[in-house]
């Protein structure tokens, strides 16, 4: 399951539905990672863009590379703007066992900040700078300039 | 005709082209002062999908997407 939202995502909310969601499942692990603006560089929050449908395709992808190993992948995202303090990401593994859970959630957060189609500003001195330093081509990328 | 469509920050609005490959595309987009700062790092999709080569063969109606390095989370 994708969610996306306009702003800051409501944590409490969205864990405890997730939970309920899946809490006669058979699930013995639930593992949430949340993401929360912090306060550095003067900056006054972050302002997210997301192009909704590649990045649905590859959550899709990743449900059904999870579905065989007994796990369940929700994620959350805000689109716009969200303020230091406030949280704008939550992906979570749901799995019968530990490990499975454990070893998904590393490798679904990781390949989310190289291949996920979300760009992320600076909200600093009123304006929205793209964190241009902070990003990463997605793989592949180049073929236009000529590159690879 | 395809559409090209440049996503996230790259403030540009979309155009639309006559091109029967990726190559056209990238020959086009070479000739645009712009772009230059963006094409050795971007992403390419054609109907949402990504591609690898510039071989990649267009038809009338395609959307050619430009996807800039990505900071999610």
């Amino acid at each position: 399951m994708l969610e996306l939202y306009d702003g800051a995502l409501n944590v409490p909310e969205i864990l405890t539905r997730w939970y309920a969601e899946e809490s006669s499942n058979n699930y013995g692990a639930y593992i949430p990672f949340v993401g929360t603006v912090r306060a550095e560089d003067g900056i006054e929050g972050l302002s997210f863009d997301v192009y909704e449908p590649i990045l649905k395709a590859w959550f899709e992808a990743w449900a059904a590379k999870a579905a065989p190993l007994g796990a369940t992948l929700k994620m959350a995202h805000s689109r716009g703007d969200v303020m230091v303090h406030e949280s704008s990401y939550i992906a979570a593994v749901f799995s019968p066992k530990r490990r499975v859970a454990l070893e998904t959630i590393e490798a679904f957060v990781e390949d989310f900040k190289a291949s996920a189609p979300i760009w992320k500003y600076d909200l600093k001195n009123g304006e929205r700078v793209y964190a241009r330093d902070r990003s990463t081509p997605i793989e592949g990328s180049g073929i236009l300039g000529g590159v690879s | 005709m395809v559409t090209i469509e440049f996503l996230g920050p790259i403030q540009k609005a979309p155009l639309t082209l006559e091109a029967a490959s990726l190559r056209e595309v990238a020959e086009a987009l070479r000739t645009d002062g712009e772009m230059a700062q963006w094409l050795d790092s971007c992403a390419v999709a054609v109907n949402d999908t990504l591609v690898a080569t510039l071989d990649t063969p267009l038809k009338n109606g395609d959307k050619v997407s430009l996807l800039p390095p990505v900071c999610g989370g």
